[in-house]
């Protein structure tokens, strides 16, 4: 959370003047920035929030079908910004799975932002983990914290975010809290001043360890550039074909960490 | 690439010999770091268990005895808030834009030396009719759309889906196809468009198919006004509004009826398939934020499905207005039309100039009472009544619609078909032309748009056989 800011760049009132929500007009962005999450934690909320658009919003789960696009603008870039379906895991199987999947594994976005909900966040962090699995730019929206804070829930912000390795932001996108310190870290992620460490699976799976850290190390050696390729051993162990065609055809090895393009 | 083939056979290999729990073997670590990681950072304050209050109001909502009864209880209610809400406004707009605008817009255009037809086309046909449907429209819309959202907002949607999710699974469709359902009251297309959330494709169609029969807000009004004119005007007045709104509830739960029998019959027969399990997690009660959900209600549905409806209107308009006055021997070609058919629409205890008004109402729902009305009036040549043959217009109160139906010679039977057939005919033109556009198949579409006919048809008939029998 701490990150290398001016005094200016840290001043609510410079921030909020610097947001330009951009709704549709997404041409010429600098980064792309992914928004999972599970169903029914707000993410078409915080989606609204940042573009200025009106995604229609409703408490139920399922809501958002396919995906919907906005742009917004803070400090000099440009960011456009995917709203992903709402998922409980990223295995793959559903369609709405696969479409969150693809598009963080495939699409590479430069920030992808975990929305979860502050009340439920043990279920909600399935799919973080997921996320950090297979991306190493994220930050996680803690949302919906003043529904929490009425069912007596505290989360420690500071806590979950070094144990997880990246950004954590409380909010209450539906009365626009924390959607600037939101911003501000999304900015810190995407042009690498806030450097992730995500979270790596620790628990052991068993019986499998084996195969794991032996497809690992073959693929480490086949794909240097690659930063998840435990997570690619455990696909192909699962027969995930979109994965196998994806190491087979090669592009797997194309999806590079985007680090060095910024400066 | 030869060593990338290496490893994927050596996955290959590996995948045997681990067999078939890696998936499980995979959740439970993740669940397991999950766990972990909460239970360091989340802190539960205070022993004292408060009152659970989303368990106390799912208990009740979703309950086995409880959950269908408060479903009906709060649909009468919002049926009746719109009915007895809306009745002032529309007569406000409309004694406006009526009353007060189009003889103004008749004396300009008479100022300014207009052919009898252009002012006629103009003014007593696409300018009528916009007024109308704003005047009728966009009151009940105000109304509906907000609770509706409201509704939404609060977290109830998904509690119906659960209360409706076994009836549908039991029928052999998806149960979220009680969530589109729920759409298609708003709005038919709208409907289809949400049946993307279901998954497998024979589910989606039987969702498609069957999401017509939710009353759509085009039909609404309708049903609203022949149910205060037939059934209102039935009972003792203090009851005329409460029964009303039941009898409006009761065709809507028809509909419900007829998409579950559909479904059944489709899953059956062209649609062979077992119903597919899905996960529905049931939010947590949020306090609906009025304003905000004021402000979107109005601006995204109520003045979208507005904009919708006065474009199809106007044209409508000029169409009205050219078969009532375009003539053949004198004879206009609306009328010749309604005494053609009316021999036939008798047998279905309808009328020919309800036939008439379904066929211009195509485009959409919204103009069939406007339609039916002036068309009423010019075959029975009503004096007095609105602006001269072929004008659409609004009446003073429901009671001088009354007389006006009543003298075409309307009766319960025929306002009860109406609300039937209102209920089950084709689909608008938008709504054609979605499915069309979700299913990417010619045929389905086609079975969308005609199996409603057919069936409204059918059980008008029946209804109307029934009724000659017994009263």
């Amino acid at each position: 959370m701490v990150t290398p800011d001016s005094n200016c760049f840290n001043c609510p009132a410079h921030n909020s003047a610097n947001l330009v929500k951009l709704g549709i007009d997404m041409s010429n962005f600098d980064y792309v920035v992914a928004l999972a999450g599970n169903p029914n934690t707000g993410k078409s909320t915080v989606f609204n929030a940042l573009t200025g658009l009106k995604q229609h919003t409703g408490n139920w789960p399922g809501k958002t079908v396919g995906r919907a696009e906005g742009a917004f603008q803070f400090g000099d870039k440009r960011y456009k910004i995917v709203d992903l379906p709402g998922t409980y895991s990223l295995l793959s199987t559903s369609t709405d799975e696969e479409i969150a999947r693809d598009f963080i594994l495939f699409g590479q976005p430069d920030v992808t932002i975990i929305v979860v909900d502050a009340s439920r966040l043990e279920r909600n962090l399935n799919l973080a983990l997921q996320v950090l699995e297979i991306t190493d730019r994220a930050v996680l929206c803690l949302n919906l914290i003043d529904e929490a804070k009425r069912h007596h829930i505290q989360v420690d912000d500071r806590l979950l975010s070094k144990n997880l390795g990246i950004p954590v932001i409380p909010t209450a996108a539906r009365q626009n809290v924390g959607i600037q310190d939101l911003l501000k870290n999304i900015h810190a992620v995407a042009t690498g001043e806030y450097i992730c460490k995500p979270y790596r699976m620790r628990s052991e799976i068993k019986n499998v360890s084996h195969a794991v850290e032996d497809l690992n190390k073959e693929l480490e050696a086949k794909f240097p550039n690659l930063a998840n390729t435990r997570w690619i051993a455990l696909r192909l162990l699962e027969g995930d074909q979109r994965v196998i065609d994806a190491v087979r055809s090669g592009e797997i090895g194309n999806l590079t960490p985007v680090e060095t393009e910024n400066s | 690439m030869n060593d990338v083939e290496e490893i994927i056979q050596k996955a290959n290999k590996y995948r045997w010999e681990i067999g078939e729990n890696l998936h499980d073997a995979i959740l439970e670590s993740i669940y397991t770091d999950a766990a972990r990681i909460a239970d360091k950072t989340v802190t539960r304050q205070g022993g004292k268990q408060k009152f659970d209050w989303d368990r106390w109001i799912d208990k009740l909502v979703t309950g086995r005895w409880t959950g269908f009864p408060i479903m009906f209880l709060l649909l009468v209610i919002v049926f009746w808030l719109t009915i007895s809400g809306a009745n002032v406004p529309s007569a406000m707009i409309a004694s406006l834009l009526v009353d007060t605008i189009h003889p103004l817009l008749k004396d300009g255009a008479n100022f300014l030396h207009f052919p009898w037809w252009l002012s006629g086309v103009l003014i007593d046909g696409a300018y009528l009719a916009l007024a109308w449907v704003i005047s009728v429209m966009l009151p009940p819309m105000a109304i509906f759309f907000p609770l509706f959202t409201l509704l939404e907002d609060f977290g109830y949607l998904p509690r119906v889906a659960f209360n409706m999710d076994n009836l549908y699974r039991r029928v052999g469709a998806h149960g979220k196809q009680a969530l589109t359902m729920s759409m298609g009251f708003g709005c038919n297309a709208a409907g289809v468009i949400a049946a993307r959330i279901i998954d497998s494709p024979r589910e989606r169609i039987i969702a498609i198919i069957t999401n017509n029969f939710s009353l759509c807000n085009g039909r609404w009004p309708t049903q609203i006004l022949i149910a205060t004119i037939f059934i209102g005007g039935a009972v003792p007045s203090f009851l005329a509004g409460v029964t009303s709104a039941a009898a409006v509830m009761i065709v809507a739960v028809l509909g419900v009826l007829f998409s579950l029998i559909v479904s059944w019959a489709l899953s059956r027969s062209v649609l062979k398939g077992e119903a597919s399990a899905f996960s529905l997690e049931l939010p947590p009660y949020r306090p609906p934020r009025f304003l905000q959900t004021l402000y979107t209600s109005l601006i995204d549905r109520t003045i979208m499905v507005l904009w919708r409806a006065v474009v199809f209107a106007a044209p409508a308009g000029v169409a009205i207005w050219l078969v009532a006055n375009v003539t053949i021997n004198n004879v206009s070609i609306a009328e010749y039309f309604i005494n053609w058919t009316d021999p036939y629409a008798m047998i279905l205890g309808l009328n020919g100039v309800i036939i008439l008004a379904y066929i211009i109402a195509i485009p959409a729902n919204e103009i069939v009472i406007p339609t039916v009305l002036m068309l009423t009036v010019l075959t029975t040549k009503a004096t007095g009544l609105g602006a001269g043959a072929g004008v659409m217009f609004e009446m003073e109160s429901v009671n001088d619609t009354a007389a006006l139906l009543h003298a075409g010679g309307w009766s319960v039977l025929t306002g009860i078909n109406l609300m039937l057939f209102s209920l089950l005919h084709n689909p608008c033109s938008t709504t054609i032309y979605t499915i069309y556009k979700e299913t990417k198949s010619m045929k389905w579409t086609l079975i969308s748009t005609f199996l409603p006919i057919v069936m409204g048809i059918v059980l008008c008939f029946f209804v109307a056989q029934f009724w000659q029998l017994f009263a």
